[in-house]
């Protein structure tokens, strides 16, 4: 499946590439290199150095009047100070979204590496499956499922889970739940990479010597599976604390994320600065949680 | 007594498994029943009844259908750019040894590492403050950008557990370079390849973040979908999200089958 191939596996690299047989080579690599390492550099690197000077720019200028470059780091405290409830709103919702992603996939992932035996392809490609249908397809199709007329309504009505007027549509837990789905695939991919090396013999040795199944589980497999946990969290909590669609599909104004707010800033409102800013601020918020997550979390495998 | 439990955790987890595919298919069955549905009025998303009509006439709104092959035409495009420019670097990642190689892995690192938001903005912001119209080709430009480094990551592994001793051999009967890699490399790597450039077709054909941004009034079938949600989406929409899943697993399919053969005959 070529989305794994970004997975990290531990065999990527050949132990060392040969050496350049003849000067005739020497330059070879670099001509293969520069086609694609320039548009990298043209519309990827310079692009985020245009940004850092636009989050920069005079808020009082506008698209029309043209924008100066004042330097004004004033931008940053006012677009955060502006929109703080947006911006603690996406890392709490993405970070629950993230907890109900390994609830559901540690054991998908786990049943799938080790208990599947010659059904593990296909499972692997019904994982995989329901990212062939267009994403906002996937997302709207959450509205029928949440609607008020709804199976799912009427069930949680029935049970008295929700009022006989709650809705689960345009409120949180349509966002969370929608961010959860959309992201699941990018979590269970990774780990069920690691949980596939894991040697079931590691675990019946465990409980030879009298682990719980529990204790095995601590000591044993969730050490060995941590890569894949590593990198199946940060390929789920980084698109998804950036996400605005689900908000925007399946929730109101009131559980805007900081996604939606940058958004309107750049299509809507026009500020530039402002959306440029909160842009930076979000990279920068995502970083701090990844590699905080990293130390702690104490792999190197995964950069 | 262990054997009982141990027959229950399977059992239990697999079962756990199965509720968890569920959730992940549950929307994709709504899209395929929604596409027979003849809704009640334009901003309903409930099943109201069933229809053929969707199937017969998918392209009845128009705009839709033009939004789709330009998605078809845009995803192309990227993919031929970014699959050749992508294997050309994996090529001299896995096969040669140079200066720089660790700052071109983190520039091909950092597109996927970067949240598409800020890929989106800050290109919008390039884009504009030079002065570059945004539309067709600003969307392409775009796309291939992204698209690059999953084809390098993609043709990469294939390149690297590559047994080298076949061009060896190729080389020591006397194949020139260039018949070496015609006859033996570039096949061997060609799988490789190929599903590097399906998941960059299928990267670029379903983006809207970055393509929101830089789209100017060009619609793709993603835009499309997002602007219809406001004003209220047509049934046909569900036709293309289905017809799109069976493709793909069509294709899926088919490579897994004529994988299972390969292994056969070897």
């Amino acid at each position: 499946m070529s989305a794994l191939a970004h997975v990290p596996t531990g065999s990527g690299q050949p132990a060392t590439p040969p050496a350049a047989r003849s000067g005739r080579y020497r330059f070879l690599p670099y001509l293969l290199l520069l086609p694609g390492a320039a548009w990298l550099f043209l519309f990827f690197a310079l692009p985020l150095v245009q940004l850092a000077a636009a989050s920069l720019y005079d808020p009082s200028g506008s698209l029309a009047t043209g924008y100066a470059l004042t330097w004004a780091f004033g931008n940053y405290p006012d677009a955060l100070q502006a929109y703080w409830p947006q911006f603690t709103r996406s890392f709490l919702y993405a970070g629950m979204a993230l907890v109900l992603a390994l609830l559901m996939g540690y054991p998908l992932a786990y049943a799938i590496a080790q208990k599947a035996g010659r059904w593990k392809n296909l499972l692997l490609v019904c994982v995989v499956a329901p990212m062939f249908t267009s994403f906002l397809v996937r997302t709207l199709a959450w509205k029928t499922i949440l609607s008020d007329n709804g199976w799912i309504v009427g069930l949680l009505r029935d049970v008295h889970l929700l009022g006989p007027d709650g809705r689960l549509l345009a409120t949180p837990v349509a966002v969370v739940l929608g961010l959860t789905y959309n992201f699941l695939p990018f979590l269970v991919l990774p780990l069920y990479a690691s949980l596939e090396r894991l040697d079931y013999r590691l675990l019946e040795a465990a409980s030879d010597l009298y682990a719980s199944p529990l204790r095995a589980f601590r000591k044993v497999t969730l050490p060995l599976s941590m890569p894949g946990l590593v990198a199946g969290t940060l390929l789920f909590f980084i698109p998804a604390s950036g996400d605005y669609i689900n908000a925007e599909l399946l929730g109101t104004p009131k559980e805007y994320m900081i996604g939606n707010v940058i958004d309107s800033a750049f299509l809507v409102r026009l500020d530039y600065p402002q959306g440029a800013a909160l842009s930076f601020l979000l990279m920068a918020a995502i970083l701090a949680v990844v590699f905080g997550y990293l130390r702690k979390a104490g792999t190197d495998e995964v950069l | 007594m262990t054997r009982i439990s141990r027959w229950l955790a399977d059992r239990w987890l697999m079962g756990v498994a199965l509720l968890v595919l569920g959730y992940l298919f549950l929307p994709i069955a709504v899209v395929a029943g929604l596409s027979f549905n003849r809704p009640s009025s334009r901003l309903s998303y409930d099943f109201n009844e069933f229809t053929l009509d969707n199937w017969r006439r998918p392209c009845a709104t128009s705009d839709m259908c033009d939004a789709v092959v330009r998605s078809v035409q845009i995803g192309f495009l990227a993919t031929v750019v970014a699959t050749v420019l992508g294997t050309l670097m994996a090529f001299a990642l896995v096969r040669h040894r140079f200066r720089g190689r660790s700052g071109i892995n983190v520039l091909i690192f950092l597109p996927m590492a970067t949240p598409e938001l800020v890929m989106g903005t800050s290109l919008l912001a390039l884009f504009v403050s030079a002065g570059v119209p945004q539309g067709f080709w600003t969307i392409v430009i775009a796309h291939v950008m992204f698209c690059v480094s999953f084809v390098v990551v993609t043709v990469k592994a294939r390149l690297a557990g590559m047994d080298s001793r076949l061009e060896e051999a190729a080389m020591d009967l006397y194949a020139s370079e260039w018949q070496t890699f015609r006859r033996i490399t570039l096949p061997l790597v060609l799988p490789g390849i190929v599903a590097a450039a399906l998941l960059a077709f299928s990267l670029s054909f379903d983006d809207f973040i970055i393509t929101n941004f830089n789209a100017g009034t060009t619609v793709t079938f993603p835009m499309y979908v997002w602007g219809a949600a406001q004003r209220g989406i047509p049934p046909q929409v569900n036709v293309i999200g289905t017809a799109m899943f069976l493709i793909a697993l069509l294709l899926v399919l088919a490579s897994t089958l004529r994988g299972r053969r390969a292994k056969r005959f070897s």
